[in-house]
């Protein structure tokens, strides 16, 4: 049995210090038994010497300096996995809380994980179909992407994610592999989690679902590690066993505010906005285990959903996120208080991987050129709004006038679809076309002549005159 | 062997070591049983600071760290080339073969592979007098690039022994040079240089020749010289990487240094499978054959990241005293700087600006100086050229690491965030964007790509600012009452953003675009200009003009006419006037 320390020398927080420690090392997990019973995690985040700062998973409430006794466990972090965590449902490190008692674990894994070498990496290329138009359309999901959800409080990211779940899971099965999802909360509402956890029951994939729950009354510390407990699952479940997993990380922001929280408690110097100057190699660590790695017919996508505080996109959160994904899906207060689901406001919107994972060989030719057109069309469409609201939407040009009407029907039905609604590919690109035929041919300057006259359906302005 | 210590504190991957044992700054360490690779940054009389480049977790007080009696340093040999690094020259390629699909920590993996043999041919004869830097063999390195053997700065004399042609490894001894001062010097194919030392060179030109990048906003608006420096600023989203792939693809110069610093897996895969596909259009062969990658995604650990930068051009300088043109894509400089601030965090040093350490500008500054175009020991010319590209934190260029980067490089190509929603790319902004290497090119234009290339140049820019004046007219009374001179003006400027500025990457034509076939979409755009300029004078409603498609023809030039076939611009000019000539005879 591994050496017992018996007091603390301070707490602070969920971080306490500890004196006279043995042959410690950094990162690695403690125990403590406090007045003989109560069992609590911790994790050397800091030694000098014999002294070691250790951040408590839970509260530290009751621990006094004199009840606490330590024990150090050898090891970093660890969860133990096996296919049996598929429909279970855990706790921020990775503790079944479902009742349905301990899983028999067939490896321990590192929750830190280890970098993917970049060239044992497969190029993410098959698409997957949302069955959303606004992102199957012009923000393609594709396997092994990490596409973010930026989104605002009050906003439907919620519903967004589940419907992405429900429809995407649904399209399986065209190369044989397996779908899974996981889900990790990190201080959300008991509500949000109960959502997804129904939503998930309805569509009949909850046996399909592993969930590690954090919520907003769980302890902090224990946050930041949770989606790093998911991630070792899914990669597991992706590298190991050969699944097609969607991960899905709901609140980001929480986990970068807990970030700030123990950092600033660590005495640390701040950065932007009193976050820690790790926040990027943090955020990177988590997103960048998203992908497919050759020998595996397995992928990990993932779908990490964030609050933008204020709304505001340059905030640290979205800002730095955004340059370590492959791409947002942007949400918008105003095409959501126009009562268009989903309101993903596709400007900002944006699919680094979809250049690849599109056109002739996967979904249709069109695919790219329509795309880009539909941007560049909604790009003018804000144009003209501004000038409407200068001059009054009378004195506006003919060809603003249609760009006005391309724009309220691009947002309606292009945009806007039912939350059951599940498109086809085709069905999606056929509306794109459809609104285009709105505008007159000479202002379609992205597209290809001969795509053009193949799929454009509107009246030359010719015709009109 | 150097000296030991033994750990004292961890913090990330900061670690102390207590007491003053003689270690020196910036001397490599190797820290702990897994032996960490680690770099001394900071020395008192109680402590020795070292940051270490790989994940620290599981180190320990008391374990060893060792000296390794040198600075940190890369190794120099042939086997750069199509290859991929991580920011502190493992092959990641030979890592993956003995760890798989993650990276392990400690993995002793080294560059060069000590086995392989390559075939050199020598070119210095026995009592032949050597300067320093002189090339001693040949070795196909790849089959575009010849490598070229050299001896290390500091080494001259009489050649005492050489080899036959033959196979060799890196170890081998190829020539032995007696030194002025009676030491005998071995020279193998392998060299060490520490990464934080720019390499020697006998002297720098001016920047007079501009490095083509076949990118029409580029070449025409903005060019960048060859041993130049450039920065690529914009917000996510916004094309960084996508202009640095172009640009390397596409660029005349010899050899590319990739650096992804900090940034994606996925998209550092997508440069080594396109560019091992890719033909280079000079040679013929694949790309990757004049290129090296170095990776350091950014969930990669973040000391290494700070060194990848100085990794790569100590990699391109190399390359450079051999005699070549290198162009240096890093990605993204920001990253970089994270890197540095997050160290600068873990110290605890004063913060300056945003947390960035003070020592910001001057590493900046430090960095983009180790470009230009040289004349080499050996008596070859040769450049590095750096184009890095910048994160601005909110896409906001006002921030720290922008504003420094722009008082180091001389060109500035502000990624802007409006046209890259519109799906305008290069989404480079032609109105904040700058270069200053203009004049200093105008010579080389003048005799290399015709006597108007600068004219035309000037006037495109000219319309495009008269442009954006109108615009703000535009914005508060619609483009509907102005004038049809100023009506001109627009449509002439939409015709040169959609037709000109506007370049398709994926388009098999127009995604290199030749000077020659540059110029004379220009001239065609200006004659457009200059005869609708005097239908307009006599009266003629813009209305009128714009129901003939001329305009859209020509946007359509970049499509409908291929690269080599110039002789079809006359078709356009004909049409142009046959266009003047129809409108005058029904209208005048």
């Amino acid at each position: 049995m591994a050496v017992e320390y018996l007091g603390l020398s301070e707490i602070n927080g969920p971080l306490i210090a500890i004196e006279g420690v043995k042959g410690a090392f950094y990162d690695e997990i403690v125990e403590f038994a406090v007045e003989g019973k109560t069992k609590k995690l911790g994790r050397i985040v800091e030694i000098n010497e014999d002294k070691a700062v250790i951040q408590v998973f839970e509260s530290t409430s009751e621990m006094s300096l004199l009840n606490t006794r330590t024990v150090l466990t050898g090891k970093p972090l660890e969860i133990g996995l096996s296919e049996d965590i598929l429909g279970r449902t855990f706790d921020g490190l990775g503790r079944p809380i479902d009742g349905l008692g301990q899983i028999r674990a067939e490896v321990r894994k590192d929750v830190n994980g280890q970098p993917l070498n970049p060239c044992r990496r497969e190029y993410p290329r098959n698409y997957i179909r949302t069955g959303i138009s606004a992102i199957d359309g012009l923000t393609t999901l594709i396997r092994g992407q990490k596409l973010p959800i930026f989104s605002g409080n009050g906003l439907p990211h919620d519903a967004l994610a589940a419907q992405i779940v429900e429809q995407a899971s649904l399209g399986e099965g065209e190369d044989g592999g397996e779908f899974a999802v996981v889900f990790a909360a990190m201080g959300v509402k008991y509500d949000v989690a109960e959502y997804f956890k129904r939503r998930f029951e309805e569509c009949g994939a909850s046996g399909h679902v592993v969930m590690f729950l954090n919520l907003s009354n769980d302890p902090v510390v224990e946050r930041l590690v949770t989606p790093k407990v998911a991630l070792t699952a899914a990669e597991y479940l992706a590298f190991e066993k050969n699944m097609h997993i969607l991960v899905i990380l709901t609140d980001m922001t929480s986990f970068a505010e807990a970030l700030r929280e123990v950092s600033s408690l660590k005495g640390e110097i701040p950065s932007r906005k009193g976050y820690p100057g790790y926040l990027y190699s943090e955020f990177a660590a988590l997103y960048e285990r998203a992908g497919i790695v050759k020998g595996s017919s397995g992928s990990v996508t993932q779908l990490p959903i964030l609050t933008m505080p204020g709304d505001d996109i340059t905030h640290p959160i979205p800002d730095l996120t955004g340059y370590i994904t492959e791409g947002q899906i942007v949400l918008e207060r105003a095409l959501n208080q126009k009562n268009i689901y989903p309101p993903i406001n596709v400007l900002p919107s944006l699919s680094r991987l979809m250049k690849d994972g599109i056109g002739a060989r996967y979904t249709r030719e069109d695919h790219q050129d329509l795309a880009n057109q539909l941007f560049s069309s909604y790009a003018k469409v804000g144009e003209a709004r501004d000038l409407a609201s200068v001059i009054g939407e009378e004195e506006l040009s003919p060809i603003d006038k249609k760009y006005l009407e391309f724009g309220t029907a691009f947002e309606k039905v292009f945009v806007g679809q039912g939350p059951m609604e599940n498109r086809t590919i085709e069905e999606t690109l056929d509306i794109g076309w459809e609104l285009l035929g709105i505008l007159p041919r000479e202002e379609l300057d992205r597209v290809d002549t001969k795509i053009l006259e193949r799929y454009y359906s509107g009246n030359t302005s010719e015709d009109e005159a | 062997m150097g000296v030991t210590g033994k750990i004292y504190g961890i913090n990330g991957p900061i670690v102390t070591i207590r007491g003053n044992l003689g270690f020196k700054m910036n001397e490599m360490v190797y820290v702990g049983q897994m032996r960490l690779v680690g770099e001394v940054i900071g020395l008192t009389r109680e402590m020795t600071t070292v940051q270490v480049y790989e994940e620290t977790s599981g180190l320990k007080p008391k374990d060893v760290v060792v000296g390794a009696g040198k600075p940190i340093s890369v190794t120099l040999a042939p086997g750069i080339l199509n290859n991929i690094f991580d920011g502190i020259e493992r092959p990641l390629e030979r890592i993956a073969e003995k760890h798989g699909v993650f990276i392990p920590r400690g993995a002793d993996v080294a560059f060069p592979d000590r086995k392989k043999r390559w075939s050199a041919h020598m070119t210095v004869t026995e009592g032949e007098d050597v300067p320093e830097g002189a090339v001693i063999a040949e070795v196909p390195e790849t089959k575009s690039i010849v490598h070229k053997v050299m001896l290390p700065p500091g080494v001259r004399g009489r050649v005492e022994r050489v080899q036959p042609d033959g196979e060799y490894t890196v170890c081998d001894e190829l020539a032995a040079v007696r030194m002025s001062d009676g030491k005998l010097i071995s020279v193998t194919m392998l060299q060490e240089w520490p990464i934080r030392t720019p390499r020697p060179v006998a002297g720098r030109y001016p920047a007079d020749r501009p490095l083509v990048t076949g990118q029409r906003i580029l070449d025409t608006l903005f060019p960048i010289a060859k041993g130049g420096t450039a920065a690529l600023p914009g917000g996510f989203g916004t094309g960084k990487t996508m202009t640095q792939h172009q640009l390397a693809k596409w660029c005349d110069a010899d050899i590319i240094i990739y650096i992804g610093c900090g940034e994606r897996g996925n998209e550092m895969m997508n440069v080594l499978e396109e560019f091992g596909e890719l033909e280079d259009p000079k040679t013929g062969n694949l790309l990757m054959d004049r290129t090296a990658l170095i990776a350091n995604t950014s969930n990669m650990p973040v000391a290494a990241r700070e060194a990848s930068i100085y990794t790569g051009i100590t990699l391109a300088e190399y390359y450079r005293d051999m005699g070549y043109h290198v162009a240096i894509m890093a990605d993204s400089t920001s990253r970089w700087a994270e890197a540095l601030r997050e160290l600068s965090g873990r110290l605890e040093e004063m913060p300056a600006e945003e947390g960035f350490p003070a020592y910001l500008a001057s590493r900046l500054s430090a960095f983009y100086e180790r470009a230009g175009y040289v004349k080499n020991l050996n008596g070859t010319d040769g450049s590095v050229t750096v184009i890095g590209a910048v994160s601005p934190q909110g896409g906001d260029f006002s921030e720290p690491v922008t504003q420094n980067t722009k008082r180091f490089v001389r060109c500035f190509l502000a990624l802007d965030k409006s046209l890259a929603y519109a799906r305008h790319y290069p989404a480079i902004n032609w109105l904040t964007s700058y270069s200053e290497y203009v004049g200093d090119l105008s010579a080389w234009y003048d005799a290399n790509a015709g006597e108007d290339f600068i004219y035309c140049r000037n006037e495109i820019l000219n319309i495009l600012t008269m442009e954006n004046r109108l615009n703000e007219i535009v914005k508060l009374i619609g483009s509907d009452v102005l004038p049809d001179d100023q009506k001109l003006i627009l449509e002439i400027a939409r015709v040169i953003r959609l037709g000109f500025l506007q370049q398709n990457a994926f388009h098999r034509e127009d995604t290199y675009v030749p000077l020659a076939k540059q110029l004379r979409m220009m001239e065609v755009i200006l004659h457009l200009y200059d005869r609708c300029k005097a239908l307009v004078e006599r009266n003629m409603p813009m209305a009128l003009l714009r129901e003939s498609d001329v305009f859209e023809k020509i946007i359509a030039i970049k499509y409908d006419v291929a690269n080599g076939e110039l002789d079809k611009f006359e078709d356009y000019d004909e049409m142009i006037e046959e266009f003047y000539q129809h409108l005058m005879a029904t209208n005048a």
